[in-house]
């Protein structure tokens, strides 16, 4: 599956699109992939504080939890209730079962993050092939 | 794929849950080479078997097997097994992988006493479980062996996929009826082998099953697993396997031990099983708390019980805690989470209508 050009991405596999000053949240198909069927998605809750690099909530598959890491510093403005009854969504398209969406505090914040080649590349060494 | 006991092991295929619920509704097929095959062979073998694992193996007829484990003189864990009587003066141990070299010196130093040959085949067998409702009617295609004459824990032996003298044993690892068939581990014929299950099993929605699933299965059926339930540092009556050691055998391995835990009042903690009851996933390692928030054990197995659709675990609490209905509390990501012990095995395969 592509990684799409206009979302950044963390070394810890979740992505954001940026648009102005909203941004939103997501796993990366890779991560999908490595945990397997999900089956539980803890969100964060709408107002809360979120900070770059710093844990916002939790997704667990059967066999795995893996703690999910704020690309970015803000506010959460929306949650995707959606995946509290139907985490397997994420499976079925990474890329558009977002997480959550956030005011950017600093939208520059985004440009340090990795672009889709980056990612890709990076995704592919970690796991050896 | 992941390192298991020195095997490149897939946890999954085509992915964990479809292969747990193809299991338990319909046939999945897994590799379980990296399983042991001990063989004790000689007039002595028997009372090798009876010193060395605790079930009582004289009530074996030839063709039967049965769950037992190897104990240290402690009443400890050295390893579960199943014993195949073979004939009279021969047995196989089918073992852990995890365990193997320590098994074959542990079985070999234990039997030398004993007049008895222990031979260590596990490379020359690729074993593969074939497990489901359909598994019979899935295997029944590919041998000339009549497996509705096959009781679940006996086995025979026939021509599988055109090999003469196979083993095929009615066990598994799932709590669901099931095969397991050993054939000659070159890869020609191991690959040969699988894809005439596969395609044999086509018809019924074959899947083949990762480790991820086997795990699953096994918690379900609340099947103890070496490194969790059972260990170095955990005893028999603790793991509330009684049922399947015998102590009125006579003396054996571990046996003096035990006896001295029953008078002395029975095991201070049980493995228990948990449903989780709030919000959460309980997982091994996780601390087990009473209602006041005191430290009581700790889960050996948790997980989503794909099948089942709740949150189960297995764990070691206290014998005051081990009564059904009793309420803990389990710590997931550091929140105390509302569980509940509940009966084990957590599953229980369907009774079948009597069979033809």
């Amino acid at each position: 599956m592509a990684y799409p050009t206009n979302y950044r991405y963390t070394r810890e596999h979740e992505w954001i699109e940026a648009s102005g000053k909203t941004g939103t949240v997501g796993i990366t198909e890779h991560a999908q992939d490595s945990l397997g069927d999900i089956v539980f998605v803890e969100l964060p809750r709408v107002g809360e504080k979120v900070e770059k690099g710093k844990v916002f909530g939790s997704v667990e598959s059967v066999k795995a939890v893996s703690d999910l890491y704020s690309p970015a510093t803000g506010t959460v403005t929306a949650v995707n209730e959606e995946l509290t009854s139907a985490p397997e969504k994420i499976n079925a398209d990474a890329h558009a079962a977002w997480i959550m969406k956030i005011e950017l505090s600093d939208p520059s914040e985004i440009d340090a993050l990795l672009t889709a080649a980056d990612y890709e590349a990076y995704a592919k060494e970690e796991t050896g092939h | 794929m992941v390192d298991f006991g020195g095997w490149d092991m897939p946890v999954e295929y085509s992915g964990l849950i479809a292969e747990h619920m193809a299991v338990r509704t319909g046939v999945g097929v897994f590799d379980v080479s990296h399983m042991g095959d001990i063989q004790l062979r000689g007039p002595g073998s028997l009372g090798a078997v009876q010193h060395i694992s605790m079930n009582d193996a004289a009530r074996l007829q030839v063709g039967q097997a049965q769950y037992s484990a190897m104990l240290y003189p402690e009443g400890t864990f050295v390893d579960d097994i199943i014993v195949h009587k073979f004939s009279e003066n021969d047995y196989l141990f089918v073992i852990n992988a995890g365990t193997r070299e320590k098994d074959y010196e542990w079985v070999r130093a234990q039997a030398r006493a004993f007049d008895c040959h222990v031979n260590d085949y596990s490379d020359y067998y690729t074993q593969l479980a074939i497990q489901g409702p359909r598994a019979q009617e899935t295997l029944q295609k590919l041998t000339n062996a009549d497996l509705s004459k096959v009781k679940f824990y006996w086995f025979t032996w026939g021509t599988v996929c055109g090999l003469p003298n196979t083993l095929v044993a009615r066990t598994g690892y799932t709590g669901e009826d099931g095969f397991e068939i050993y054939v000659p581990s070159d890869e020609a014929t191991s690959e040969r082998v699988w894809n005439e299950v596969m395609a044999a099993g086509a018809e019924f929605g074959i899947l083949p099953c990762g480790l991820g699933a086997r795990n699953t299965l096994r918690l379900e059926a609340a099947l103890s697993l070496y490194g969790h339930e059972i260990s170095e540092s955990i005893n028999v009556f603790e793991a509330g396997l009684d049922r399947f050691c015998k102590l009125e055998k006579g003396s054996f391995l571990g046996s003096s031990a035990l006896r001295g835990v029953l008078s002395g009042g029975g095991p201070s903690r049980k493995l228990v099983g948990l449903e989780v009851v709030e919000r959460g996933i309980a997982r091994d390692g996780y601390r087990v708390f009473d209602l006041s928030g005191n430290a009581i054990g700790s889960v050996t197995s948790g997980s989503p019980a794909p099948f089942l659709k709740k949150n189960i675990a297995l764990a070691y609490v206290p014998r005051s805690f081990a009564e059904v209905g009793t309420e803990v509390a389990v710590e997931i990501r550091n929140n105390p989470v509302k569980a509940v012990v509940v009966p084990i095995p957590f599953y229980k395969k369907p009774k079948k209508a009597a069979q033809s």
